[in-house]
């Protein structure tokens, strides 16, 4: 029951994965390719945590809060770098 | 019973994701998309953890679920606002069906007074 539902679960996320990777490669200005980033990342994270499931969950959560972090410094980062350059 | 609820909860969250990604696509400017990115995949997010903790059921585990869950609910949306507010004030191209720019009248009123 549950591993189905851990299937169905990641080929859903390999669809919404492709399709933020879609929207990086194919986007108009630099704000459209942060919002995909940053949806990958929450994808990423979304995916560490179906797998701890099926590890019992040891490490891996560690890494979930330390990922957040980074994903949110990044995009601190280049949103002060738009500020400064426009958005071309 | 607690398996099928968990079930039930993972799958949701995978379709949260799969429908903010659908709504990158499918918005016509930067930031109604951002809307898309912002407010569904944090919940989705959050089925996940329940999830998960529901799944793994040890006290050391739902405690790293639930601070890494609020570290993403609070720093995620703060960015999002961020990289908007960059792309509104650098003149990223609006939707021309927009009529009312109170923020930029405010902007305006601010230059206008030579603050």
């Amino acid at each position: 029951m549950f591993e189905v539902a851990l299937t169905i679960y990641f080929a859903t996320l390999a669809v919404a994965a492709t399709l933020a990777i879609a929207r990086i490669v194919v986007a108009e200005s630099i704000p459209d390719r942060i919002l995909g980033l940053d949806l990958l990342v929450v994808i990423s994270l979304m995916g560490i945590a179906g797998d701890a499931t099926r590890r019992d969950g040891d490490v891996f959560l560690d890494v979930l809060v330390v990922t957040s972090l980074i994903g949110f410094l990044a995009t601190v980062a280049v949103a002060r770098f738009i500020e400064r350059r426009g958005s071309r | 019973m607690t398996e099928v609820v968990s079930s039930v909860l993972l799958v949701t969250g995978g379709l949260l994701a799969l429908l903010s990604a659908v709504g990158l696509h499918r918005f016509r400017d930067a930031i109604a998309r951002s809307h898309a990115a912002g407010k569904a995949a944090p919940l989705g997010a959050t089925f996940v953890a329940v999830a998960a903790s529901l799944q793994i059921a040890e006290l050391d585990s739902t405690f790293k679920m639930v601070v890494a869950l609020a570290l993403l609910l609070i720093t995620f949306p703060t960015g999002v606002h961020m990289v908007v507010r960059a792309a509104y004030r650098s003149g990223t191209e609006l939707n021309q069906e927009i009529e009312v720019d109170e923020l930029g009248d405010a902007l305006r009123a601010l230059d206008d007074e030579g603050g």
